[in-house]
């Protein structure tokens, strides 16, 4: 990347303490100029990053002919909105959009409420064997999906549970147990574990300070582990495909694989469209979240 | 106390939900995989104990050796790009931006969050070719070129994967370094150029050592990433063309539920289990040793 030359130039100026009160407007004159590559470079970097979407945007509003006819860099001539409508009224997206929330949030919702009470039985109880049980469940973390997927499907299938949204709801909580579950006894730990002997002083029964002490406590590490497994979830592929065949049950992943095979390459429009209503809305709740999305992203994959 | 934390009941109520969907949906069916991988055959077929003879086919089957020989080299990579583009970035945003890289590291970190999918479509129109040309073909034609089928060559479809991976996940691998970059102490960086390192000195002998443990972890994880990628190679070109980009995850997908060979699509996943063992090991006693020495 062109940060590379720029980076080792501008790295500020070993101190030199003797040479600082000496010429300080053409110093900073100097500073500015340095700092020209710098700013390049950012910007180079900021189209790179948005330059596909906002391409992708654009063309959600583009007409076939203008496909067709102008250059790919091309603004939309108008603003129409008939590429979404027919993404929304003909490609299921709205279908796609109420499948994937009705299979996230429980997924999540149990995940985080099963995953603090094992943090919580794992770091703040005390019994023999407890560091084992953690290691236990947190080999699951190596496991790669491909492993469970034979034998699950034939289980859900002979339940009859394939024409239903309950597989992926299962897989998912199982899938995201262990790293909840070892975040959330990472983050007990860093609590003072005399808060808990307190209220147990004050006769209050473990269970009860979980529920009274540990829970509320936890509200921001329970955001934030919610967050990593939200967009897990959310963005999966492989489970959603290998346990759903009936399209009324597809997710947006899955949906948006259906949209591509069926318009391929002749409509491009409400292709775009349907992407574009993916691109924005999560953009919007990126804008409102992201520095617990990036925490959280970041925190479960170093400790896992 | 004690006594009062070691009660049986509470722990029981607060772990055995937990514990139980874990011992039924992850452990008995990895077990149960295991197992499967030394028969051939399937659920309506029924099932033949073949021994070692799944393991045996696989190195004999070309398709099974193509799709490893794809997993492999596209974790290795991916993983290069990633973690390189991620650190300069993170260099970046400490030593030259510093406060001011909120904005940046947001943005580019924004791509991250985006379904699969979406963006290996919104790639694969990108690159696209003909009456409906991407900026990418539009580019090389302005400046003189023909335009590039990517998805018709094997090295294309791999180019424009690994491109979009990168573009997707660099400011994850950035905001991961950041954070390890952060914790250098501002008091050593310090003493290192007043002993007359700076620049690109200052960043090897200085800054590298010590930010190498978050380097490893990065290293670790985006290996084991980057060895399950799936919905993107599915979706960008769905492992063409022919099947010479289909990832091991996609052939082991493809082995078990288009041609319902459950034995064998266990070996397969196996495999990719392995393959990841192999590769944390590997990079984790490797680190060690350096540290050691």
């Amino acid at each position: 990347m062109t940060t590379t030359p720029s980076l080792t130039e501008t790295l500020p100026p070993a101190p030199a303490p003797g040479l600082r009160p000496r010429q300080p407007a053409r110093r900073r004159a100097r500073r500015a100029l340095r700092r020209v590559p710098v700013w390049g470079a950012v910007a180079l970097l900021l189209v790179i990053v948005m330059y596909p979407m906002v391409w992708m945007i654009f063309g959600s509003f583009k007409t076939p002919t203008e496909f067709f006819e102008n250059p790919a860099w091309a603004l939309p001539e108008s603003l129409s909105f008939d590429n979404y409508v027919t993404a929304l009224t003909r490609g299921n997206v709205a279908i796609n959009y109420r499948n994937s929330m009705l299979v996230t949030l429980p997924s999540v919702f149990l995940i985080i409420i099963l995953g603090v009470a094992a943090g919580y039985a794992l770091e703040i109880m005390i019994w023999k064997g407890r560091h084992n049980t953690l290691l236990f469940v947190l080999a699951g973390i190596m496991v790669p999906g491909q492993m469970i997927l034979v034998p699950l499907f034939t289980v859900y299938f002979q339940i009859g549970l394939t024409n239903t949204l309950w597989p992926l709801i299962l897989t998912y909580t199982a899938m995201g147990l262990p790293l909840t579950t070892f975040l959330m006894a990472a983050y007990f730990r860093s609590v003072p574990r005399q808060i808990f002997e307190a209220a147990t002083v004050d006769g209050a029964s473990p269970l009860r300070s979980f529920f009274l002490i540990g829970l509320p406590l936890m509200r921001n590490a329970m955001l934030t582990v919610g967050l990593i497994q939200f967009f897990s979830v959310f963005n999966d592929l492989l489970i959603a495909l290998t346990f759903t065949t009936d399209p009324e049950l597809a997710t947006i992943q899955l949906g948006l694989l259906s949209l591509s095979d069926e318009y391929g390459s002749t409509q491009y429009g409400p292709l775009f469209a349907a992407i574009s209503v993916n691109i924005v809305v999560l953009l919007i709740v990126f804008a409102f979240l992201n520095k617990k999305i990036m925490a959280g992203l970041a925190a479960g994959s170093l400790k896992g | 106390m004690n006594r009062v934390f070691g009660d049986r009941k509470t722990i029981l109520i607060l772990l055995l939900p937990t514990l139980a969907i874990y011992v039924l949906f992850k452990v008995v069916p990895v077990a149960w995989s295991l197992g499967l991988s030394f028969f051939e055959g399937n659920t309506l077929r029924g099932f033949e104990f073949v021994g070692f003879d799944n393991f045996t086919t696989f190195f004999s089957d070309g398709a099974a050796l193509q799709s490893l020989r794809v997993s492999v080299m596209f974790a290795i990579l991916a993983t290069i790009g990633q973690v390189t583009f991620g650190y300069l970035l993170a260099l970046l945003y400490v030593f030259v931006l510093r406060k001011g890289s909120a904005f940046l590291r947001t943005a580019v970190f924004f791509p991250m969050v985006l379904p699969t999918v979406a963006v290996a479509l919104l790639f694969r129109s990108f690159v696209s070719v003909g009456d409906t040309q991407g900026p990418v073909n539009e580019i090389i034609n302005a400046a003189g070129g023909e335009s590039v089928e990517f998805m018709a060559s094997t090295s294309g479809t791999m180019a424009v994967a690994l491109a979009m991976t990168l573009w997707s996940s660099m400011g994850f691998y950035a905001v991961l370094l950041y954070t390890g970059l952060l914790d250098i102490p501002d008091e050593v960086i310090e003493s290192g150029r007043l002993d007359g390192a700076s620049g690109l000195r200052l960043v090897r002998h200085i800054i590298i050592p010590l930010s190498l443990p978050i380097l490893l972890s990065s290293i670790i994880f985006s290996l084991n990433a980057t060895l399950k990628v799936f919905d993107s190679l599915l979706a960008l070109n769905n492992g063409g063309p022919g099947t010479s980009t289909a990832p091991l995850t996609l052939y082991m997908y493809r082995t078990a539920f288009e041609y319902a060979e459950y034995g064998y699509g266990s070996t397969i996943a196996l495999v990719l289990t392995l393959l990841c063992l192999v590769f944390t090991l590997t990079v984790f006693r490797s680190s060690r040793q350096r540290v050691e020495d």
